[in-house]
């Protein structure tokens, strides 16, 4: 599926839109890791949360849970909620 | 508390010498970025190369001693999680750590810690070539043994229950988040180390960090506390001695200290600053070769603590007799309206003769004195929030 990636961690894809696969939104952060090796620690902590700030849309729904399940051709949305100065 | 009986052991020579005067490397961390300062020899004049890393939160720059050109950088955003850069060609080209400082996972059900960033960086022992050992926010010590790539986390802190209670919450820590720092490893033995802990006190190990013994006899700490509590020991910063690592010097939340090993106890050589400056302050440097001669400077810690240079007036202070009495060393600083400060990683020096010293400050200037704080010029401004200053000679 395609997955829209944040101008903060295209310095990893060199891409805004990049094809990652997975049943679960877990699985596919583990698949863009496999590709893009290093990804998947700056949005997920070692204790497999979202990091704050970081936001995944499937299909306009926020989603919070790494075990939130992906069908084929859901559209998945990465975003950072920027903040701050 | 335990203590541990330093035999005599001999100081490398490199410790001794003075630098016949080469090419120095300035590191600068800053809040937005890390930017590297190259020095002629006379330390006349720079050459700055950056940003490296723009809008990153930069909070330690290390070069490696033992080979000279490996840069290591401790790099989070506001937005993104923590992570290590590393460097083989002084910053030429980065490449990220493949496996950056973090916490064991917790088991299911249960909360586990997250490091929030990286806060320090310590190369290791001459001996041990490839060796690191980062401190992170919150509080936690790690070890790499590829030069920084892999990083793994030192059980006997990080899942220690006794640790992690001295180490408090989240609230018991600085505005930045509670950190491990002062990471030093005795050039006579590899597994001789200390680290320190805001708050949290100092440690000690002498078994290559399986086990660890406090070390915080002597230390003051907030009025109506208890300093049997290891929590309300909020040690700033430690810096060992080169020339004689049995003595180290702190700047704590509530003074400067030295302690000269093998004895447990720390001492309170702060009292002699003057009282209208006080001793509060983060950073402090020792010389090269002289175990007497050390620089602080201090900020003020009174009601509220505004933090900043005491009474606008930004003065280095150093001693040349451990302790007993200080110089105000301010020549060619601003002498009034200059109301920032210098963090604890933020003043450091070279092994010249002359000793150079060099700090940045929270409003993003960088200061150099080739005199030993005798006289002070700045060699840049308008830099980030500058968070750590290091130095090194390059071959």
């Amino acid at each position: 599926m395609q997955v829209l990636i944040p101008s903060s961690l295209r310095s990893y894809t060199k891409a805004m839109h990049v094809e990652a696969s997975g049943a679960t939104l877990g699985e596919l952060l583990a698949d863009l890791d496999r590709r893009y090796p290093g990804l998947r620690f700056r949005m997920v902590d070692e204790q497999d949360q979202l990091r704050p700030h970081m936001r995944v849309f499937i299909d306009g729904q926020a989603i919070h849970s790494l075990a939130h399940g992906l069908r084929p051709g859901d559209g998945v949305n990465i975003v950072q909620a920027l903040s701050g100065g | 508390m335990a203590r541990t009986a330093n035999p005599p052991r001999a100081v490398p020579s490199a410790a001794r010498r003075a630098s016949a005067g080469r090419p120095l490397l300035l590191m600068v961390a800053t809040r937005k970025g890390a930017w590297l300062f190259h020095g002629d020899t006379k330390r006349k004049t720079w050459q700055v190369d950056g940003p490296h890393f723009l809008g990153h939160i930069v909070s330690h720059l290390r070069l490696d001693p033992r080979d000279g050109r490996t840069l290591l950088a401790a790099a989070k955003t506001g937005h993104l999680g923590p992570t290590v850069f590393r460097s083989t060609n002084l910053g030429k080209a980065w490449k990220e750590a493949a496996q950056p400082p973090a916490f064991a996972k917790a088991p299911e059900g249960s909360k586990g810690r997250t490091v929030d960033h990286t806060f320090w960086l310590t190369p290791g022992h001459a001996s041990e070539k490839g060796s690191w050992y980062a401190g992170t926010s919150p509080q936690g010590l790690f070890r790499s043994d590829d030069g920084g790539d892999r990083w793994t986390p030192l059980a006997s802190i990080n899942d220690d229950p006794q640790f992690i209670e001295w180490m408090g919450s989240p609230q018991d820590g600085t505005p930045d988040g509670p950190k491990l720092h002062s990471i030093i490893v005795d050039p006579r033995d590899p597994k001789h180390l200390y680290f320190a802990m805001s708050s949290g006190g100092v440690h000690e190990s002498v078994d290559g960090g399986q086990s660890w013994t406090a070390l915080v006899k002597g230390l003051q700490v907030v009025g109506g506390f208890d300093p049997n509590t290891l929590t309300f020991h909020d040690p700033h910063v430690v810096r060992m001695c080169p020339s004689n690592p049995d003595r180290l010097y702190q700047q704590n939340h509530c003074g400067i200290y030295r302690l000269d090993r093998p004895g447990d106890t720390w001492q309170r050589v702060g009292t002699k600053m003057p009282k209208r400056v006080g001793d509060v302050g983060f950073p402090i440097v020792v010389h090269p070769r002289d175990a007497d001669v050390a620089w602080v400077f201090p900020m003020d810690g009174t009601d509220v603590w505004p933090r900043t240079c005491p009474q606008g007036i930004p003065a280095a202070y150093g001693t040349r007799n451990g302790g007993k009495t200080w110089q105000r060393l301010d020549g060619g600083l601003p002498e009034s309206q200059a109301w920032w400060t210098v963090k604890r990683q933020a003043m450091t020096g070279d092994v010249q003769d002359p000793v150079g010293l060099y700090f940045g400050t929270t409003s993003g200037e960088l200061w150099v004195s080739r005199d030993e704080g005798a006289r002070w010029s700045c060699i840049a401004q308008h830099l980030p929030e500058i968070y750590a200053v290091e130095v090194a000679e390059l071959a």
